[in-house]
């Protein structure tokens, strides 16, 4: 059990949170034919797109209504109204959505009333699908933004069944959270296949920002889950929430369809898969492919292969708050011992990881901490490599923003396929170190010289079974 | 906020501005705040342009006042290198939240600055506004002073928040900063007659490291630069300077300008890009010291380095000549260095098929015309799905602009190159444009493209879920090829055996692109068209009759 604490410093120093008006627009990215946009000064989405920008490699839709310093006085109702027509006339999207910011939050613009003027005001957009949530910047985080859009979608647009709905069982709504890649959701896409079933992914950004090349140049999203697909989720037979962070999502889609919902906080490590996979045999009333078996036992392979590496390592890590736990779980049934973890916002699952404190912080705390306690393994984004740099301790770069190394889509970390790449890719990760960083030298077991820097020693005794 | 209304209009009244200069009495006061399009507009804003301005000073902390989406969104993504301090690249912010912004955010501002020089002990403090603390009403002028009096080190205010306007403003913003709180507080240790000022240079990829050992051998100290490697001291003490080179010509010409009225000190606009224009920056540079006081022969000293460098370079892009002259670059950059790039180009042989000049003044577009000619096609604002279609119909070879357009390039499977601040290479003076000329042209002859121009062999095979009979007859040990494997040994057979483009290429280039002479297909394959002119001829002939009009339509 964790004590989830906050410093009481004023100063955030190298901030591991980004804020909740691009996660919520990061959700509408995985719907095909959409246009986010955040009402905001034009800084509020070049900051985002550049972010997504440099993660993905790829084009990203992202647009602005371009507050100025006297229509933030005046309220920002031409700017929202502009925005939509001039976007509805020349990229023709099939939904738009919008979120808030720090600076329309604080002037208070009545968004959801703007909407329905703007309606009535031009009757071509009477029914077309405008989505709004409410994601101040000085508010949660990321994860938090993803999660309020997600749910929000769910309720605004999922079509609520009139009588005695023709449900297929066979049909499986994924909900996953944004710590997923799109590299994840095809993993599971195809694990739900083998079972015989057809996945909905909301937000399938595997279907967006998986890297391809499309057929013409369009300024929406190039893919993901349509509008329609998006309305007949109701007549799913199960919802299948992945992370913490979709509760909400998966609650508003059985309030409003019926629908089911089984919540999976985690899909990385063997224990979290097998129940996954088991689940999945139970609703599709199929054996599991043997395919899986065979995968169960790679990743049952991998693990004996690396704990001599993982186990005993002092992990430092800082992520959102599904994704630590997702990770720091799985590498904790490794053998690591989970030393400091940093995340950006409340969240259920803090107070189960398998450490004593859980900081809602920054990469300052992360990196103090890591230093006091002697860690020898980083997880965090890719802002983590000037701590790494200065710790001088293995990095491993997770979750957003990855903008310093490529393939962050495709990063994969789900499932038994997934959780065995990943344990392969991070003890490679610490054989290099210790090749580079730790080799033995006559003087290093001498008792006179000073401690080593690195607060590991060479008489570990998983070490020495394989040196 | 009117103090600040009235610093931007102050700002906009620029007379050292060539496009200010080209307006009207009334169209000067409205000033320069073309107001961005909703829905429609790219770009950052007037806070992103005061941090890029100002962020590559190395020793100083920026703190950055208002709500995590300022800093935590943007922190740590620029390209400027540093030849020590590191504090520059942490990020500062004070993460406001409601309670800040129901109560005031000042004093969370004012221990934060208490916090980072306890922690961390910068030479400097930058604190930078946002929206939301400006709106709410936040002074940060006077938490910098009463900071500043209370632990005795500079705490700068840059009153520059996103929503009053671009990047731009927020370049000269940022510089009116340093006027009213920074230049001139501090003296330099020393002092010599050959002490110069470089104004809106930002050292990206450690670009200034490619000219600065030619100022060290000719004996010219870099008194301060604003700002690449800057530390805050050199800035402070930066009045004493002779002479000022006004680097990236539009972000700080309000610096440069006001420097010369203050303290005397000349200016002249030049660039590093291009051998020609690095020539004439170093010819310059001697100039006005000379004028100024430095020794005679610091002009002749400069003239044989400039002839040693030049034809150094020049040796290396010859070599690169034959392989680029006649390929055709699209230029798409924030318009501002569209001519000294255009220059540099050139120098290398390559033809420019389009510049944008959507932030160029008369005067800037002037030089593009006489350096492109005429017919000069130059783009005010042109949409990414024109680029798009220009690139895919192969009119031009390769794209140079900025990351955020890069897809539109990448994405038509055609070569591009990046050429603003986020780019990792170094493209400045005699090195810089040979490194650029390399880069364009590992860029441009990389065996990759005509792989991924070319469709999957397999489209077509086995349509219909049904096994093809032919390729299951081969099994069976009969000796007929299957169509599709002919079809396949048929579109691989070399027609151009200087370059190497297959029959399939030149194909598919002709139906894509409706073709119909050889000169065409030179045009939009790599085929040389010399000894293999009489072979294209028969496919053109063979392809003419069978064309689809479909096809046709779809290529229009």
């Amino acid at each position: 059990m964790a004590i989830v604490s906050t410093p009481s410093k004023a100063c955030t120093v190298n901030p591991l949170k980004m804020s909740q008006p691009i996660g919520g627009a990061f959700a509408f990215m995985g719907l095909r034919g959409a246009m986010p946009v955040l009402h905001g000064s034009q800084g509020c989405t070049s900051f985002g797109l550049t972010l997504f920008v440099r993660h993905f490699k790829e084009p990203v839709p992202l647009q602005t209504t371009a507050m100025s310093e006297v229509t933030t006085v005046l309220g920002g109702y031409e700017n929202i109204e502009q925005a939509i027509l001039n976007i509805h006339n020349r990229t023709k999207p099939e939904i738009i959505g919008i979120c808030s910011t720090g600076v329309t939050e604080t002037n208070g613009d009545d968004i959801d009333g703007t909407i329905k003027l703007i309606r009535k005001k031009h009757p071509q957009l009477a029914t077309f699908p405008l989505v709004h949530v409410s994601t101040p910047d000085f508010k949660d985080a990321f994860q938090d933004g993803w999660e309020k859009t997600v749910a929000r979608i769910v309720e605004m647009l999922v079509r609520a069944p009139t009588s005695e709905v023709e449900r297929d069982p066979a049909r499986v709504n994924v909900l996953p959270g944004c710590h997923l890649t799109p590299a994840d959701l095809d993993e599971i896409r195809t694990i739900l296949e083998d079972f015989g079933l057809k996945p909905s992914f909301l937000p399938d950004l595997a279907g967006s920002l998986d890297g391809h090349i499309p057929e013409e140049f369009t300024s929406t999203t190039i893919g993901g889950i349509g509008i329609e697909e998006i309305a007949s989720m109701g007549q799913s037979g199960w919802t299948i929430a992945i992370g913490a962070q979709m509760r909400r999502a998966a609650e508003a889609m059985q309030t409003r369809t019926g629908v089911p919902f089984r919540l999976f906080e985690r899909l990385c490590g063997l224990l979290p898969s097998d129940e996954f996979i088991a689940f999945l045999s139970e609703i599709s009333g199929r054996p599991v492919p043997p395919k899986y078996r065979r995968q169960r036992g790679q990743l049952a392979d991998a693990m004996l292969d690396a704990h001599f590496q993982i186990g005993g390592r002092k992990l430092a890590i800082g992520a959102e708050p599904d994704l630590l736990f997702d990770l720091s779980s799985m590498l904790h049934d490794m053998g690591a011992q989970v030393m400091a973890a940093v995340t950006t916002t409340p969240s259920p699952v803090l107070e189960r990881i398998r450490t004593d404190e859980v900081l809602i912080g920054d990469l300052e705390d992360l990196e103090e901490r890591a230093r006091r306690q002697n860690c020898d393994l980083l997880i965090t984004h890719s802002h983590g490599r000037q701590p790494a740099e200065r710790l001088k301790i293995p990095f491993h770069r997770a979750g957003f923003p990855m903008f310093d190394r490529i393939g962050a889509g495709h990063q994969l970390s789900v499932g038994y396929r997934g959780t065995r790449d990943l344990i392969f890719q991070i003890t490679n990760l610490l054989i290099a170190d210790r090749e580079e960083n730790h080799q033995p030298c006559p003087d290093s077991w001498r008792t006179s010289t000073p401690p080593l820097k690195s607060g590991r020693s060479y008489t570990d005794a998983s070490e020495r079974s394989i040196a | 906020m009117s103090s600040l209304s009235a610093r931007i209009l102050d700002v906009f009244n620029e007379p050292g501005c060539a496009k200010n200069a080209d307006k009207s009495e009334a169209d000067r006061k409205k000033g320069c705040t073309k107001q961005p399009k909703p829905g429609s507009a790219a770009g950052g804003c007037a806070f992103d342009g005061a941090k890029i301005a100002l962020q590559p000073f190395t020793d100083v902390a920026h703190l950055v006042h208002g709500p995590i989406a300022c800093e935590g969104n943007s922190w740590d993504n620029r390209g400027a290198a540093s030849s020590g301090a590191s504090i520059w690249r942490t990020g500062f912010t004070t993460d406001m939240n409601e309670t800040d912004i129901v109560f005031g955010g000042e004093k969370r501002l004012y221990k934060a600055i208490r916090e980072i020089l306890a922690k961390y002990d910068p030479a400097a403090i930058f604190v930078y506004q946002t929206c939301i603390p400006a709106m709410i009403g936040d002074d940060i002028n006077a938490v910098c002073k009463a900071a500043s009096r209370k632990f005795g080190k500079p705490v700068i205010p840059v009153n520059s928040p996103g929503f009053v306007g671009s990047k731009n403003l927020g370049n000269k913003l940022a510089g009116q900063a340093l006027l009213d709180h920074v230049i001139g507080t501090e003296e330099p240790d020393y002092t010599t007659p050959c002490d110069i000022n470089l104004i809106g240079e930002y050292n990206l990829s450690g670009e200034l490291w490619q000219v600065k050992p030619l100022l060290d051998e000719l004996g010219i100290r870099i008194l301060s630069c604003i700002s690449g490697d800057g530390k805050y001291r050199e800035v402070a003490s930066s009045h004493r300077a002779r002479a000022a080179m006004l680097v990236c010509s539009k972000s700080m010409i309000n610096v440069a300008r006001k420097m010369q009225e203050r303290y005397a000190i000349p200016f002249f606009e030049g660039s590093f890009y291009g051998i020609q224009d690095s020539s004439d920056a170093l010819r310059n540079i001697a100039r006005v010291l000379v004028a100024r006081g430095a020794p005679e022969d610091l002009i002749g000293r400069t003239e044989v380095v400039i002839a040693r460098e030049e034809a150094r370079a020049w040796a290396k892009i010859g070599s690169y000549r034959p392989r680029l002259a006649g390929k055709r670059a699209l230029l798409i950059t924030g318009g501002v260095k569209s001519w000294s790039v255009l220059a540099a180009l050139q120098e290398a042989g390559l033809e420019l098929v389009g510049t944008s000049v959507k932030k160029s003044t008369k005067e800037d577009k002037e030089r593009i015309k006489q350096r492109m000619g005429q017919d000069a096609h130059m783009i005010d604002d042109m949409a990414p799905r024109d680029i798009y279609k220009m690139l895919k119909g192969a009119k031009a070879d390769i794209m140079l602009s900025g990351g955020k357009s890069q897809f539109v390039a990448l994405k038509a499977a055609m070569p591009w190159l990046d050429i603003n601040q986020e780019r990792s290479h170094a493209y400045m003076g005699y090195l810089g444009i040979v490194n650029l000329v390399a880069e364009i042209d590992k860029a441009l002859f990389n065996p990759m493209w005509e792989q991924l121009r070319r469709p999957a062999p397999w489209d077509g095979i086995a349509k219909h879920g049904h096994p093809n009979p032919m390729v299951l007859a081969q099994t069976d040990g009969q000796a007929a090829e299957p169509p599709a494997l002919l079809e396949v040994s048929r579109r691989a057979k070399r027609v151009c055996l200087c370059n190497t483009v297959d029959r399939g290429t030149i194909e598919d280039a002709i139906r894509l692109h409706g073709l119909t002479s050889v000169d065409s297909v030179r045009l939009h394959t790599n085929a040389f068209g010399g000894c293999c002119r009489s072979r294209i001829q028969d496919i053109l002939r063979a392809m003419s009759g069978s064309q689809p009009p479909a096809m046709q339509q779809a290529a229009e």
